[in-house]
C-alpha cells in the first residue's frame, strides 16, 4: 500500500501527480495496488471472501454436500430400498484400516445373537471375520446424473459376488442400509431447499422489481399482497396445505407440491428487500447519468441496477436455503411433507421418532446431524458472502 | 475571461441556446392508506430564465429553493409539471424539451449532459474506465471498440487523466480524479449544453479549484454552455458570465455576473452577499445576518416569498407575486420595489 | 482571568487507530494552546485530524481509537492544571468536565438531538446532571438560556420536539443546551456546515456574541476558511494528522508562512477575485490517513519540497515569526525526529 507514493516533481506529462492515488483506500485483501486498481467488483468480493476462513472451509463442506445431492448413488454403498427383515438394526460399522492379513480396507463383519430375556436381535462383531472393501468397487447398477449407466460406487465390498454387506451407518427396523439413505435423503432435501429457494428469489426479483421500479398502483398492490402473506402465519398455512394434497399423489408430485408451497410463502422478505433497492438505486446519481447518456429502460436496470446487488442476492439465498431445508424437515416430519417410500431427511428423522429407536438404535438419530453440518456450513457461507460483498464497506 | 463576453455577442443571433419559459415542477404530498394527495411541494414554480450559446450561467440558491430540481427538468430527468424548455438543437430547430416524446428526447441526449454533485455516487462502481467512459458512445451507435477506446484515451487526457488508467475502476480514484471522470463521461457525446450541479462541492478545498479551472479550460476549448448550479456564491462568481437567484422555487434575480455582484437590485440577493463569510479577517463587520427561515415551499407565504423576511416589505409585498422584469439591459429583478431601493453589493475590497 | 496562563493546552497529543488493515495517525502530535476567551480556529480538510482531536479533548474516542501519547491540560478549578489523558474517559471526574466544563456544539444537530424527548427535557437534564438545581429552576435556567440565543417565544418552544423546529432554531437549541453550565470552553465542531448561508451568518454572530457576554473559550472546527476569517482570533492549520501552521487570524491570512497555508489561501475563490480566471492550484489529492507519506505529510503537493529533506523526515512546529509557528523545513534546517 506504501507502494503508491511516487514523488509528484518530474512529471513528465502534465497530469496530475500520482501521489493521487494515495488518496483512495485499498481493502487489505493481500494485493498489491495496481491489481486492485483494476480488480473488478467480483474479483474484489472473492479476495475478500478468501481471507474468511472459517466461511471458505463451509464453501468446501457445502460443495461436497452438493455432490452428494448430484450423485447420491454413488456415493450410496447398496440400494436405498434394499431391506433385509433380518439385519433390522445393526448399529454402525466402522471403516478400518490394514487387517493382520494385508488388506488395506476393512470392516469387521457382525453376526447376530438372539437375547434370551428379551428375544431381541443383538448384533456384536464377528471377530472372525472381516469384509474387504475397496474404493470405486462395484455395486448396484445404476444411471450416473440419470444418463450413463454403471455401477462404480465410492466404496464397496472388494467381492460383490460374495453377498457380503456393510452398513457405515447400521440399519433401521428393516434393514435398509442406513448411510445410502442418508445420500438419498441428501438429494431430496438439498433440492428442495433449492428449488423452494431459486422460486422464490425468482418470484421475490420479479414482483420486488416490478414494485420498485413502476411504483403507483402495482406497488400498492404488491406491497399489500406482501403485508398479507406476511401476517398469515406460517406453520399452519404450510399445515394446511401439505394436508390437503391428495393422498393418492405420487412421489414426484407431492414433492412438486411442497416446493411451490414452501416457496409461494418464501419471497415476500426479499421482494420488500429488492424493492427497497429499486427505489433507492432509482434515485443514484450513476443511475440518473445512464439515463441521460441514452440507456434504454432494459440497460438501466439489467447493466446498472442489477449487479449492484447481485452479491446480496447470492448471499440472501445462501441464507434462504438452511431455512427451507428446515421447513422440509418439519414438515416431513410431521408426517406432512414428504412420505415413504420417498427419502429424505425429514422422513429419515421420522422414523427415529420413537423412544424405542432412541434406545436400541440411537445411529438412526444421526440424519439430524447431516441436518446440523449443512445447515450451519451454509450459514456461515451466507455471512461470509455477505461480509465480502462490499468490499469497500 | 474575455472570451466569455466575444461568444455571447457572436454566438447568439439573438436566440438563446436554452430558454426556459414558466417552468413548474410540483411534488405531491401523499398521505394516509390510499396515498391522497394533499397538497404540493412547488419545488419549481414559475421560473423563467435563458442562457447564451458559450456563457456559463450560474444558479444559485439556499438548499431547498429549487435549484436543482430545475436543472434535472432541463435534462428531463423528472418530468416538469408545467412550462417550456425551448431548446435550439444543433439541426438548427427549436424543441420544447418539457414536451417531448421519450425516443424524441434519447436522440436529443448526446446534446446535452451533466456533472453530478457527488463523485463516489455519479460512477457505477462495478464498471472500469473504460465502460464508464466508452458507455455513451455505444448506446448512441458507436460500436466498434477501438474506436472507443481512442475516444476515451483522448477524453481521458482532455481531464487530465492518464490513458493508461482504462481499466481501473472507480475505487482506484481520489474525489477529483472521479469528478475528471464524470466530466470526461460527459464529453464524451460531444455535447452543447453541460448542466453541473454543484460539480465542486463534495470535494476538499484544495482540490477543488483544479476543477473549476478544468470546467473553465474545457468550456473554451469545447464552446461549450454551462448551467452551473451552487450554493457557493463565491464558486458561482468565479465560474458564471451571468447569474440566477432562486429562493423557494422562483427566481428573484438574473444579471450579468458583476452587475449582480456589485449592485443587486433584489433585497435577498443582497442579503444573500451579506452573509457570505469573506476570507479576510479585516473585513468582519459585514457579515450581516437574514432574520428567519426560509420557508417551506410545501406552504410558501402570500404574494412575494421573501417579504416575511425582508427588510424593505411593504403591503403590496404581501399581497402580490412580483413578476421577473427588466430594470435594467440584462438585469431581472422580481421585486416590487427593485427601482427605488439602493443595496449593497460586494465592492472589490 | 489571568490571561497568560492557557485555559487548555494540547502537547504532542497523538491519536492512533489500529484497524485490520494498518495504524492510522489520525493525530499525529498535534499542540496548541487555548487561552480564556479566546476563539480558536481548527482549519483543515478531510483527514486532517481536527474532528479526532476534539474527540480526543472531550474524551469520547471510539475504539479502536487510542490516545496513545501527549497531554491535554485543561485549567481545573482555579489554577490547578488537570491532564485529561490521564482521566478515565467514563470517570465521574470526566463526566463533570465534558457537559459542565467543556461543552460539544455538534455539527449535526439534528442527530444530536433525541427525537422521542422534547429538547427542554434535554437541556433541563443536561442542567439537571450538572447543578444543583430543582426540576423547576432547571427549567427556567433552560428557558433562559433558549431566550439568549434567540429562539422566539421560548416558552413555547421549549416544549417541541427537535424535529419540530427548522435547521436554523435547532442549532440554536443545541448551543442553548451547549451553554447550559456555563462552560468554560465550548468546542464547534463544524457547527455552520448543515445549514444555508444566511443562517449560517445568524448562527455566528450568535457564536461571537455569546462568547463576548460569557468570557468563555471557543474551539471553532470547520474546513471553509471564510467562516475562520470571520469567527477565530487564533488559527490552527492542520493537514493530515499534524499542525501545519498556527497563529494570530490576521497573520495566518495577509501574512501565511506555511507552503500549505499560502497555497491553500490562493486557491479558493473568493467573492472578491475576478470571474472567469484561473486559480494557482494545489496539485494532487490528499493522502488517505492509511497512506501517509513519510516525512512532511504535505510534501508530495508542496511547490517548494526539497528532495532529501521533506521526504526523508518530519519538521516539528516551531516559531517562525513573533506571533507565528510552522512546522516546515524552509524555516528550520535541522531535521527533528520524534
Amino acid at each position: 500500500m506504501s507502494t503508491n507514493l511516487a514523488p509528484p516533481v518530474s512529471d513528465p506529462q502534465n497530469l496530475p501527480p500520482t501521489g493521487d492515488e494515495a488518496a483512495v483506500v485499498l481493502p487489505d485483501i493481500g494485493r498489491d495496488a495496481e491489481a486492485i486498481y483494476v480488480a473488478p467488483n467480483w474479483k474484489l468480493v472473492w479476495w475478500r471472501f478468501k481471507k474468511h476462513r472459517l466461511a471458505l472451509v463451509s464453501g468446501i463442506v457445502v460443495i461436497f454436500i452438493a455432490t452428494i445431492a448430484l450423485l447420491p448413488e454413488f456415493y450410496s454403498t447398496l440400494p436405498p430400498h434394499e431391506s433385509d427383515s433380518i439385519r433390522s438394526f445393526i448399529p454402525p460399522q466402522r471403516l478400518r484400516f490394514f487387517a493382520g492379513d494385508g488388506t488395506f480396507l476393512y470392516v469387521q463383519d457382525v453376526k447376530g445373537q438372539r437375547n434370551q430375556k428379551t428375544l431381541m436381535m443383538e448384533w456384536v462383531p464377528d471377530e472372525e471375520k472381516i469384509i474387504p472393501v475397496k474404493l470405486f468397487a462395484r455395486g448396484f447398477e445404476y444411471n450416473l446424473l440419470g444418463l450413463i449407466p454403471t455401477d462404480i460406487h465410492l466404496l464397496g465390498v472388494e467381492n460383490p459376488d460374495s453377498g457380503q454387506k456393510f452398513h457405515l451407518l447400521g440399519t433401521d427396523r428393516l434393514g435398509r442400509d442406513q448411510w445410502s439413505r442418508l445420500m438419498f435423503g441428501t438429494r431430496v432435501s438439498l433440492s428442495i431447499g433449492l428449488i423452494a429457494v431459486m422460486l422464490s428469489i425468482f418470484l421475490g426479483i420479479l414482483l420486488g422489481g416490478i414494485s420498485g421500479y413502476f411504483g403507483g398502483t402495482t406497488d400498492l398492490i404488491i406491497q399489500r399482497l406482501i403485508e398479507l402473506l406476511q401476517s398469515l402465519p406460517p406453520i399452519p398455512i404450510w399445515m394446511a396445505l401439505t394436508a390437503s394434497l391428495p393422498r393418492d399423489w405420487s412421489v414426484e408430485q407431492t414433492y412438486f407440491a411442497i416446493t411451490i408451497i414452501l416457496s409461494l410463502l418464501g419471497w415476500t422478505t426479499l421482494g420488500r428487500e429488492v424493492r427497497g433497492r429499486f427505489l433507492s438505486l432509482r434515485e443514484e446519481d450513476f443511475v440518473v447519468a445512464a439515463e441521460l447518456i441514452g440507456c434504454g429502460k432494459p440497460r438501466v436496470i439489467f447493466r446498472h441496477m442489477v449487479p449492484t446487488f447481485y452479491s446480496h442476492i447470492i448471499a440472501a439465498s445462501t441464507l434462504a436455503i438452511p431455512v427451507m431445508i428446515i421447513n422440509e424437515t418439519f414438515l416431513s416430519f410431521l408426517g406432512l411433507g414428504m412420505r415413504p417410500p420417498a427419502i429424505s431427511w425429514g422422513v429419515l428423522l421420522q422414523e427415529a421418532q420413537n423412544l424405542q429407536s432412541i434406545a436400541l438404535a440411537p445411529w438412526l438419530l444421526l440424519p439430524g446431524l447431516a441436518v446440523i453440518i449443512t445447515v450451519l456450513a451454509l450459514n456461515i457461507l451466507g455471512d461470509g458472502i455477505r461480509d465480502a460483498a462490499d468490499p469497500y464497506s | 475571461m474575455t472570451s466569455n463576453t466575444e461568444q455571447t455577442t457572436n454566438s447568439t443571433n439573438g436566440h438563446p441556446l436554452l430558454d426556459v419559459k414558466g417552468l413548474k415542477k410540483y411534488f405531491p404530498i401523499k398521505k394516509g392508506f390510499f396515498k391522497k394527495t394533499v397538497g404540493h411541494v412547488r419545488a419549481v414554480d414559475d421560473v423563467n430564465f435563458f442562457i447564451r450559446e458559450g456563457e456559463t450561467l450560474g444558479l444559485v440558491g439556499e438548499s431547498g429553493c429549487g435549484k436543482t430540481t430545475t436543472s434535472r427538468c432541463i435534462l428531463r430527468a423528472v418530468d416538469p409539471t408545467g412550462g417550456r424548455v425551448l431548446y435550439r438543437a444543433k439541426s438548427g430547430a427549436t424543441v420544447d424539451i418539457a414536451q417531448l416524446p421519450a425516443s424524441e428526447m434519447r436522440r436529443l441526449r448526446p446534446e446535452m449532459q451533466m456533472i453530478f454533485q457527488d463523485p463516489f455516487a455519479s460512477l457505477n462502481p462495478r464498471m472500469n474506465l473504460f465502460d464508464i467512459v466508452s458507455e455513451p458512445m455505444f448506446v448512441n451507435g458507436i460500436k466498434s471498440r477501438s474506436e472507443r477506446a481512442d475516444r476515451v484515451a483522448e477524453l481521458l487526457q482532455l481531464v487530465g487523466l492518464r490513458p493508461e488508467y482504462m481499466q481501473r475502476f472507480p475505487h482506484a480514484f481520489s474525489g477529483g480524479q472521479r469528478q475528471r471522470i464524470v466530466i470526461a463521461r460527459a464529453l464524451a457525446l460531444k455535447p452543447r449544453l453541460v448542466v453541473a450541479d454543484e460539480p465542486v462541492s463534495a470535494l476538499d478545498v484544495s482540490v477543488q479549484a483544479q476543477v473549476l479551472n478544468l470546467l473553465l479550460d474545457l468550456q473554451e476549448q469545447l464552446k461549450l454552455t454551462y448551467l452551473f448550479v451552487a450554493h457557493d456564491l463565491s464558486v458561482v462568481k468565479h465560474i458564471s458570465t451571468r447569474v440566477a437567484v432562486m429562493y423557494v422555487g422562483k427566481i428573484a434575480e438574473i444579471a450579468p455576473t458583476d452587475a449582480l455582484f456589485n449592485t443587486p437590485k433584489h433585497p435577498y440577493t443582497a442579503a444573500l452577499m451579506a452573509a457570505v463569510p469573506v476570507a479576510d479577517p479585516r473585513v468582519r463587520s459585514k457579515m450581516i445576518p437574514l432574520q428567519g427561515d426560509v420557508p417551506s415551499p410545501a406552504n410558501p407565504p402570500s404574494g412575494c416569498y421573501f417579504h416575511p423576511r425582508c427588510p424593505f416589505a411593504e403591503a403590496v409585498c404581501k399581497q402580490e407575486t412580483p413578476q421577473l422584469q427588466e430594470i435594467e439591459p440584462n438585469h431581472f429583478v422580481a421585486c416590487h420595489r427593485a427601482k427605488e431601493l439602493e443595496l449593497d453589493g460586494i465592492s472589490a475590497n | 482571568m489571568n490571561n497568560q496562563q492557557p485555559l487548555l493546552s494540547v502537547r504532542n497529543l497523538k491519536t492512533y487507530f489500529s484497524l485490520d488493515e494498518g495504524q492510522v495517525k489520525a493525530v499525529d502530535g498535534v499542540s496548541f494552546d487555548v487561552n480564556p476567551g479566546q476563539v480558536v480556529g481548527i482549519v483543515g480538510e478531510s483527514g486532517c485530524g481536527k474532528s479526532v482531536t476534539i474527540k480526543s479533548i472531550l474524551r469520547i474516542i471510539q475504539k479502536p481509537g487510542k490516545i496513545v501519547d501527549g497531554q491535554i491540560l485543561f485549567r481545573h478549578n482555579g489554577d490547578s492544571m488537570l491532564d485529561l489523558t490521564q482521566l478515565n474517559a467514563q470517570s465521574e471526574q470526566m463526566r463533570q468536565i465534558r457537559g459542565a466544563e467543556i461543552a460539544l456544539i455538534p455539527q449535526e444537530p439534528m442527530a444530536a438531538f433525541s427525537p422521542v424527548h422534547t429538547i427542554g427535557n434535554q437541556i433541563e437534564e443536561a442542567i439537571l446532571l450538572h447543578q444543583p438545581v430543582s426540576k423547576q429552576q432547571a427549567r427556567k435556567i433552560a428557558i433562559e438560556r433558549l431566550r439568549e440565543v434567540g429562539v422566539p417565544s421560548p416558552e413555547r418552544r421549549i416544549d417541541s420536539y427537535s424535529w419540530e423546529l427548522s435547521g436554523g432554531l435547532r442549532q440554536r437549541a443545541m448551543i442553548a443546551m451547549a451553554l447550559s453550565c456555563n462552560p468554560k470552553l465550548l468546542i464547534a465542531d463544524e457547527p455552520t456546515t448543515a445549514i444555508d448561508v444566511t443562517t449560517q451568518a445568524q448562527v455566528l454572530n450568535l457564536l461571537r456574541d455569546l462568547q463576548a457576554q460569557h468570557d468563555a473559550a471557543i474551539i471553532f472546527i470547520t474546513h471553509d476558511l471564510g467562516v475562520i476569517a470571520q469567527i477565530a482570533d487564533f488559527v490552527v492549520v492542520m493537514y493530515l494528522g499534524r499542525v501545519m501552521e498556527t497563529g494570530p487570524v490576521d497573520d495566518i491570512f495577509h501574512n501565511p508562512q506555511h507552503p500549505y497555508t499560502k497555497a491553500l489561501l490562493k486557491s479558493i475563490p473568493t467573492v472578491t477575485s475576478e470571474s472567469g480566471s484561473r486559480l494557482p492550484t494545489i496539485e494532487g489529492a490528499i493522502p488517505h490517513p492509511f497512506n501517509r507519506p513519510a516525512g512532511c505529510p504535505f510534501y508530495p503537493r508542496c511547490i517548494e519540497m526539497m528532495p532529501g529533506t521533506c521526504n526523508t523526515s518530519t519538521p516539528s512546529l516551531q516559531p517562525v515569526t513573533d506571533t507565528q509557528s510552522a512546522s516546515c523545513f524552509l524555516y528550520h534546517k535541522q531535521t527533528d525526529d520524534e
